[in-house]
C-alpha cells in the first residue's frame, strides 16, 4: 500500500485536544505520523486537504440493521455504504435482528458479514436475553468469545425487574455491560407520540414521558444493587438525563447515549401526520430537545449514536399510529451534530468527541483517535459546507430520514478505513 | 348563496381545526338553507349532475354513510358506498392501492371514515378527489361539528357566549375534538366533563374547562353534549364497570336538572341507554334534539359538498 499525506488539513483530535493546521501521514493502514513538516516522501498520494477538518472515523454506538431477517429494509453491505458516507468507520450493530443475535454463531456470522464490506468495523451486540424477548439471559461468555462488544436486547426493553438485575450482575463476569431502551412498555403500550397537546389535537395514543424516566429509575436502582453497568439509548428527556446525571454523581455505573433527532428535532416534527418522523421513544416537546442539548454540553451524555433504523416505503407509508417508529440516522449524524457546534452549544472538539473517543472509550477500542500508530480510520470534512437531506437521495438503502428537508452546514468530503478510501 | 372567499381553501374537509370563524359561519348559513330546502321537499338536482361521489368507510356505520348518501343524492350526484371491510386490509391492501384503485374510477368527492387518526389526510395526499373526513379514529369529524353547531344555533338562536359542556369518553372521541374546536372558535363556553381516565392530556390547552364531577359541569349549561362510550373502555379498565358510569357519568333528570331549565340535550349516536344516557330523556321531546341532529345531519353533508363542489368547477 502506498503511503497517504493529507496535507494542510485542520487536524481534530478530540482524544488529546489536538486542533492545528498540519499534515498527516498513514502507512501501510496505520496512522504515521502528523506534524508540520513531514516533508513528502515519495510515491505517497497526496490529498490536498487546506481548509477541511480531518478527525477520528466516526465510531456509531447504535445502529440497526436489515440484516439477517429484514434485507428488503437494508442489508450489512448497503449500511457500509450509507456509514461510508456519514464518515462512520466503526459501528455496532443491534441484536434484535430475526432470528436475533443470540447464538455465537449468528455473531460471527454478522462479524464475517462485516469483515467482507471492507469498509467498516462492524461490532454486533449480543442479545441480553434468548430471542431478544425479555425472558431467559443469553450466553454472555460464549458471546463475548465470539465478538459481542456488550448485550441488550435492541429496540426492545428488557422489561421485568429480575431479568435486568440477573443481565447487570452476570455481565460483570465478562467485563460487559447491558443496553436499555429505557421505556416502561406497560406505559408506553400502544403509543405512538408523546403524550400531551399535541398527541390530544391529532388524536394519536400518547406515551406519557414518565415511560422514559421510572425504567431508568429503575435501572440505576439495579446498577446499585448489582455493582454492574446499565448504557441507556437514545435518552431523550429532561427527566431521566437529571437521573443519570445524579447517578453519575453518585459513582454508579452508568452511562448513556442520544440520537441526533433528539436534540435537532422536536414533536412538532411530527404534525401533518408525518410517519419519518415517529420514531422510537417519540420525538418530546421543545424543554425536552434543550434539556438533551444541555445535557450533550454538561457530559451527562456519553455518546451521540445514529440509531439507524431503516424502514421501507411500506413501513412508513401507513396512518401514523400504523406506521413503523424508526429514522434511519447514518448519513446524518455528523452534519447534525455539526448544527449544534454552529448553533454555539458545544465546541467542536467536544461534539466530536461524543461521536469519536469516547463511544470508543465506553466501548473499549483502541479506535477513534488521531494517535500515531493507530489504524487510519478518518473522516475527511467541510465544516461549512452546505447541502440538503433529501429522503430518496441518500446513500444506501434506507430512506427514512426524520431530517428529510433540512439545510445543513458541514458535509463528508471522504472516508478512509485502515488507509483505505472508502467514500469520497 | 355566494360567498366571496373560498370556505374550504384547501379543496378537502379534514379536521374543524384550522377552519377559522366566518368559514365556519359560511358553511353553517349554507346548511341552514339545506335544511330550509329539505323540509320543503325539494331538491336540487343539477348541483353535483355528473359527479362522482364515493362514501369509503373503512368502520361500520349505518348513520353517517346514509347521511352521506343521502345528501350527495339531494344533489345529483352518483353515489358509490365502498365498504371495506377490515379483512380485506388485513390480506395487505394498504391505503395507498385504495387511493390509485380511486385515481382510475375518477372519483370526484371522497368521504372516508377510518380508524386510523389521519388516514383521510394520507388518503388526501395521493387522491385527485376532494376528501371529506367522515371520520378518523380519536381525531376528527368535523361533519358532526357542523351539524351539531347548526341544531345548537337553530335552537339558541345563536354559538356565542353559550355554555357547552361535553360528557363522558372526550379522551376517545373524534366528535369531541372536532366541536371543541369549533364551538371554542365561535366563542362558546366549553367544558368537559368525564373521570380523568377518560379525558384526553393537556386538555385545557384546546381552551376548555375541565371537571370530574359532572353536576359542577352542568351548573348552568345551555347545552349537554353526551358521547358514546364503547364498551371495549370497560374491558379496558379506563372505567370499573357501567353502573359506576351511569351512576356518575350518566345523564338522568337529576344531574340533567344542574343545567339551565331550557338546555338542550345532544348525543351523535347510537346510544348507550342506560350507560351514558338514561332513556326518559334520550326520548324527552322538550329536552333532546336527537332527531333534529340528524335531519341537519343531511342539510350540513349537502352543504360541504356544494363548496367543495363549488372548487371542483373552479378546477375544470
Amino acid at each position: 500500500m502506498t503511503d497517504l499525506l493529507f496535507a494542510g488539513a485542520r487536524l481534530l483530535d478530540p482524544a488529546t485536544g489536538l486542533d492545528t493546521t498540519a499534515d498527516l501521514l498513514v502507512r501501510d493502514g496505520l496512522i504515521l505520523d502528523h506534524g508540520a513538516n513531514l516533508g513528502r516522501p515519495e510515491g505517497a498520494t497526496v490529498i490536498a486537504a487546506e481548509g477541511l477538518c480531518l478527525a477520528p472515523g466516526l465510531v456509531d454506538l447504535r445502529a440497526d440493521i436489515g440484516e439477517p431477517g429484514h434485507e428488503h429494509r437494508e442489508t450489512i453491505a448497503s449500511a457500509a455504504l450509507a456509514a461510508a458516507a456519514g464518515g462512520i468507520t466503526t459501528f455496532c450493530a443491534l441484536p434484535d435482528t430475526d432470528p436475533a443475535l443470540d447464538d455465537p454463531a449468528l455473531v460471527q456470522f454478522v462479524l464475517r458479514k462485516g469483515e467482507a464490506t471492507g469498509g467498516l468495523t462492524l461490532l454486533p451486540y449480543g442479545a441480553a436475553t434468548k430471542g431478544c424477548t425479555g425472558k431467559e439471559l443469553a450466553e454472555y461468555g460464549l458471546l463475548r468469545e465470539a465478538g459481542a462488544i456488550a448485550f441488550t436486547d435492541g429496540r426492545r426493553p428488557i422489561a421485568n425487574a429480575r431479568t435486568m438485575r440477573l443481565a447487570l450482575s452476570y455481565a460483570r463476569a465478562f467485563g460487559s455491560f447491558v443496553v436499555q431502551h429505557p421505556e416502561e412498555p406497560s406505559l408506553a403500550q400502544g403509543g405512538a407520540a408523546t403524550e400531551g397537546e399535541l398527541a390530544t389535537r391529532l388524536g394519536l395514543p400518547g406515551i406519557p414521558p414518565a415511560a422514559e424516566s421510572m425504567m431508568v429509575q429503575r435501572d440505576i436502582a439495579l446498577a446499585r444493587l448489582t455493582g454492574g453497568h446499565v448504557h441507556f439509548a437514545h435518552v431523550s428527556t429532561g427527566a431521566a438525563l437529571a437521573l443519570i446525571r445524579a447517578a453519575k454523581a453518585e459513582g454508579l455505573r452508568v452511562t448513556c447515549d442520544t440520537a441526533p433527532p433528539y436534540f435537532d428535532l422536536n414533536e412538532t416534527a411530527i404534525g401533518d401526520y408525518r410517519t419519518y418522523a415517529k420514531l422510537s421513544p417519540p420525538l418530546r416537546p421543545e424543554a425536552d430537545r434543550q434539556a438533551v442539548v444541555a445535557a450533550l454540553a454538561d457530559g451527562t451524555i456519553d455518546a451521540i449514536a445514529s440509531d439507524h433504523q431503516p424502514r421501507d416505503a411500506d413501513d412508513k407509508r401507513l396512518p401514523f399510529a400504523q406506521a413503523e417508529a424508526g429514522g434511519a440516522g447514518l448519513a446524518t449524524l455528523l452534519g447534525i451534530t455539526l448544527a449544534r457546534f454552529h448553533g454555539g452549544d458545544l465546541k467542536l472538539l467536544d461534539a466530536l468527541a461524543l461521536l469519536t473517543v469516547k463511544p470508543a472509550t465506553l466501548l473499549g477500542l483502541p479506535v477513534g483517535r488521531l494517535a500515531k500508530g493507530a489504524a487510519a480510520d478518518l473522516v475527511l470534512f467541510d465544516l461549512e459546507r452546505g447541502w440538503q437531506v433529501k429522503a430518496g437521495q441518500l446513500p444506501g438503502k434506507a430512506q427514512n430520514s426524520p431530517f428529510d428537508g433540512r439545510a445543513l452546514e458541514g458535509r463528508v468530503v471522504g472516508t478512509w478505513k485502515a488507509g483505505r478510501r472508502v467514500f469520497g | 348563496m355566494s360567498f366571496s372567499f373560498p370556505i374550504l381553501p384547501d379543496g378537502h374537509l379534514l379536521a374543524i381545526e384550522g377552519l377559522e370563524p366566518p368559514h365556519i359561519g359560511a358553511l353553517l348559513d349554507l346548511a341552514e338553507s339545506y335544511a330550509l330546502l329539505n323540509r320543503s321537499g325539494k331538491t336540487q338536482r343539477d348541483l353535483l349532475k355528473g359527479r362522482t361521489l364515493i362514501n369509503l368507510f373503512f368502520e361500520d356505520s349505518t348513520r353517517t354513510r346514509t347521511s352521506f348518501e343521502l345528501a350527495g343524492k339531494r344533489l345529483g350526484a352518483d353515489v358509490i358506498n365502498m365498504s371495506v371491510s377490515t379483512s380485506s386490509v388485513n390480506k395487505g391492501e394498504t391505503l395507498i392501492d385504495t387511493a390509485q384503485t380511486l385515481n382510475a374510477m375518477h372519483c370526484d368527492l371522497l368521504v372516508v371514515r377510518h380508524a386510523q387518526s389521519g388516514a383521510p389526510a394520507l388518503l388526501a395526499q395521493k387522491v385527485s378527489a376532494s376528501v371529506i373526513n367522515a371520520g378518523d379514529g380519536t381525531h376528527e369529524h368535523p361533519t358532526q361539528a357542523l351539524l351539531d353547531a347548526l341544531t345548537i344555533r337553530r335552537r339558541k338562536g345563536r354559538l356565542e357566549g353559550l355554555t357547552v359542556a361535553i360528557c363522558g369518553d372526550v379522551l376517545h372521541s373524534r366528535v369531541a375534538r372536532s366541536n371543541i374546536h369549533l364551538l371554542t372558535a365561535m366563542n362558546c363556553r366549553v367544558r368537559v366533563v368525564g373521570p380523568p381516565t377518560l379525558l384526553p392530556a393537556e386538555a385545557t390547552r384546546l381552551g376548555v374547562e375541565v371537571f370530574h364531577d359532572m353536576r359542577a359541569g352542568l351548573a348552568g349549561a345551555d347545552v349537554v353534549m353526551m358521547l358514546r362510550l364503547q364498551k371495549e373502555r370497560m374491558t379496558g379498565g379506563l372505567v370499573p364497570s357501567s353502573r359506576e358510569f351511569f351512576r356518575f357519568y350518566g345523564l338522568d333528570r337529576e344531574k340533567l336538572a344542574w343545567a339551565k331549565p331550557d338546555a338542550i340535550v345532544m348525543h351523535p349516536g347510537p346510544m348507550n341507554r342506560g350507560i351514558e344516557i338514561d332513556s326518559a330523556i334520550a326520548d324527552d321531546p322538550e329536552r333532546s334534539v336527537i332527531g333534529e341532529q340528524v335531519e341537519m345531519g343531511v342539510a350540513c353533508r349537502m352543504a360541504v359538498l356544494d363548496v367543495l363542489a363549488r372548487d371542483l368547477r373552479r378546477n375544470v
